[in-house]
């Protein structure tokens, strides 16, 4: 904005989601208790919980890891979750062979249905920067070290598709029941960020 | 540059960014044609300050953001491009220095003030202060808005990202284009950024996921076997 006339202390943040808030709720534009209740939805019913319960779904039942393999919207759908920024999920499968990790290096892409609003450190330049160009020193930094012998395949969410990371399951796992392993499952594991 | 603007004077890498904002008081910087949000590949931001888990918002303020933007984005445009975009046209330096929530203030008041809902005099007066908005829109419109649905690539392709740098907003990282790389998902076409970031309404067109390999990318720095995949619009690439 080339204006010469501002005054010259910065307004606190505070002041300023104030001041916009406030031209739009006298214009009409914005009914804050209306949207307070879609934020509301976001903080009570989206987050990793909801991805945690897919991933036990696929390491319990194959056909449905086939399922969710071939088409992630819509397996994630059978479980009753979807909506904006899960329009089209494309689905990771971690081995012996291959690890998997999700960045959005232009923005802050994620996928909400399934593991909620993106933590800070995902939307923060180290993370984005450093994803795509040593994601083995970054994951090992992070408490992940991947073996040698294990290809690392970074996935930049830059267009539509939102990605989910389907983790190994753990050894010792084999006796817990489906809503047991997806107290085993982390946001970080869904991620990539992290080995179970 | 436009001519009518004072020659900016703010270097967002410099060890004094911090006075970013006393700088953007009387100054106005025109982004970069690559902006500062391009973030894959730079280096010297550090370790990733990380937390297995933290509350969804860090201040009420914040939560406030989300709540503003979710009530008032389908006045100017939608989640798409064009709001990405105005969050692109921030002063590098504070895009640099301030926490998400606040790019997501800065860019959707920048479109409500453009769409005439508000003006930059009377959100200063609101707010007691300095409101900082984003910088113009300079992105250009490409004469062919054809919209395009049948892809021309297939899996197994190999491609080279056009060495593009627009001034306005894309989809394809900095650190692609030029690179080599392999088609390995074609995907159904959708609209694209580009365009609809800059007024031109939805112009489809095919979509990919292109694998690069580590050597590709970054050469000695890079690692073998390892590779990064980025989605891609048909008009990024070109043949090998």
């Amino acid at each position: 904005m080339a204006d010469h006339h501002h005054p010259q202390t910065l307004a606190p943040v505070e002041a300023r989601i104030a001041a916009i808030e406030a031209v739009l709720v006298e214009k009409g534009i914005l009914d804050v208790d209306a949207v307070d209740q879609v934020v509301q939805h976001f903080e009570d019913n989206l987050g990793p919980m909801n991805g945690a319960k897919v991933v036990a779904r696929a390491w319990t039942d194959p056909q449905y890891k086939d399922r969710l393999l071939e088409d992630g919207t819509a397996a994630i759908a059978e479980l009753g979750f979807g909506g904006p920024e899960g329009e089209y999920v494309v689905v990771l499968e971690n081995t012996p062979e291959v690890h998997n990790l999700v960045v959005c290096t232009l923005c802050s892409c994620y996928p909400w249905p399934i593991l909620g609003l993106p933590p800070k450190w995902y939307k923060a330049p180290a993370y984005r920067s450093r994803a795509v160009r040593e994601p083995r020193k970054l994951l090992a930094e992070m408490g992940s070290a991947i073996p040698d012998d294990v290809e690392i395949r970074v996935w930049d969410s830059s267009a539509e598709a939102r990605y989910l990371v389907l983790p190994m399951r753990p050894g010792g796992t084999e006796d817990l029941s489906e809503q047991e392993l997806a107290g085993v499952v982390t946001r970080d594991s869904m991620i990539g960020v992290q080995r179970l | 540059m436009s001519a009518n603007r004072p020659p900016h004077r703010l270097n967002p890498m410099s060890p004094d960014r911090g006075n970013w904002a006393e700088s953007a008081v009387e100054t106005s910087y025109d982004p970069a044609v690559d902006g500062v949000h391009d973030l894959g590949g730079l280096d010297g931001f550090g370790p990733v300050e990380h937390a297995a888990g933290e509350p969804m918002f860090d201040a009420d303020w914040e939560r406030r953001t989300l709540r503003m933007v979710l009530g008032s984005i389908h006045l100017v445009g939608g989640a798409g491009g064009r709001f990405r975009h105005s969050i692109e046209r921030m002063d590098p330096g504070h895009y640099l220095s301030s926490p998400y929530y606040e790019h997501w203030l800065t860019g959707v008041t920048t479109l409500l003030v453009e769409a005439g809902v508000t003006t930059q005099q009377e959100l200063d007066r609101r707010a007691g202060g300095h409101f900082p908005l984003s910088q113009p829109d300079r992105g250009v419109l490409p004469d062919d808005r054809t919209s395009r649905t049948t892809p021309r690539y297939a899996v197994g392709d190999v491609v080279r990202v056009r060495e593009r740098h627009p001034p306005g907003h894309t989809r394809a990282p900095r650190y692609v284009q030029g690179k080599q790389g392999t088609i390995i998902r074609v995907d159904a076409a959708a609209n694209i950024d580009d365009i609809q970031a800059h007024g031109g309404g939805e112009v489809a067109d095919p979509l990919y996921s292109v694998r690069f390999t580590s050597r590709e990318l970054w050469g000695e720095a890079g690692t073998d076997g390892d590779v990064v995949h980025v989605d891609l619009f048909e008009r990024y690439l070109q043949e090998a």
